[in-house]
């Protein structure tokens, strides 16, 4: 009876807390990446649409790490019984790599592209059963490169 | 040092090539982020300690290769690729490599 009280306890916790964190994150996110939409990215190895002489180019990098929480956990536990898709780590996945993708761009604000963008995954900590995701690390990183500027800086 | 993940350099050329260069670090996270981590497991958000600890030892990798391709008289790497792998339970190892070359 005890441990039945903990668990939905731990559980109601995670949704309460977990929905709460995910919103705030998402608004977060969106915010950000209006603000730094001006840099555009993309996982091709030319610049695209710009043929001026590049002046400089450096590597950039931005990762974060994420965990979910315990309810989307039994949540998910759940789902693998009967197959499907799990919203739930889907989601997470999309937070992380969003994010850091938006640190990665804000490690250049000035930089004109970023080339070459390359997303990595990997799961930091496994659950008590070994096969459990308990938090994703996800890595982006590209070359930014700055143009020579022939035209006036964007405000 | 200029760095890039593409085959050059934009906007440079490529006059000698050296070879590999590389620079690894192990490391584990300690009791009390580990505690700290699992208790944030339970309501879900960022664990920043985490991020703190790989953003470290990827820079620390990072300078390491750095490092090995200054000995070599090299100005620039290109193509260069992280990895991470978890080694055993607690440690992770951050791997950092590329083709190290003078550019012009």
């Amino acid at each position: 009876m005890e441990s039945l009280t903990i668990f939905l306890v731990l559980v109601a916790l995670g949704f309460v807390f977990g929905k709460l964190a995910e919103s705030r994150h998402y608004r977060s996110i969106h915010a950000r990446e209006e603000m730094l939409v001006r840099l555009p990215t993309t996982s091709c190895k030319n610049p695209m649409g710009n043929n001026s002489p590049i002046i400089h180019a450096e590597l950039v990098h931005g990762h974060v790490v994420i965990s979910v929480d315990y309810f989307k956990q039994i949540l998910a536990g759940l789902r693998s019984l009967f197959g499907g898709t799990i919203q739930s780590y889907e989601t997470l996945l999309d937070r992380a790599r969003r994010e850091a993708m938006l640190r990665m761009k804000e490690r250049c604000p000035t930089a004109d592209q970023i080339l070459n963008l390359r997303i990595e995954t990997s799961s930091i900590s496994k659950g008590e059963n070994g096969d459990r995701i308990g938090s994703v690390e996800v890595l982006a990183y590209g070359t930014a490169i700055y143009f020579q500027q022939t035209s006036p800086p964007h405000p | 040092m200029f760095v890039s993940n593409i085959e050059e350099i934009p906007g440079k050329t490529i006059t000698t090539c050296y070879g590999i260069v590389s620079g690894s670090t192990v490391r584990a996270k300690h009791v009390g982020r580990d505690i700290f981590a699992s208790i944030k497991n339970i309501f879900g958000g960022e664990l920043t300690a985490y991020t703190e600890l790989l953003g470290e030892s990827r820079d620390e990798a990072l300078e390491r290769m750095k490092a090995q391709a200054q000995q070599l008289g090299a100005n620039a790497i290109v193509n260069v690729r992280f990895s991470t792998s978890s080694v055993a339970a607690g440690a992770a190892e951050i791997y950092v490599y590329g083709t190290a070359v003078t550019v012009e």
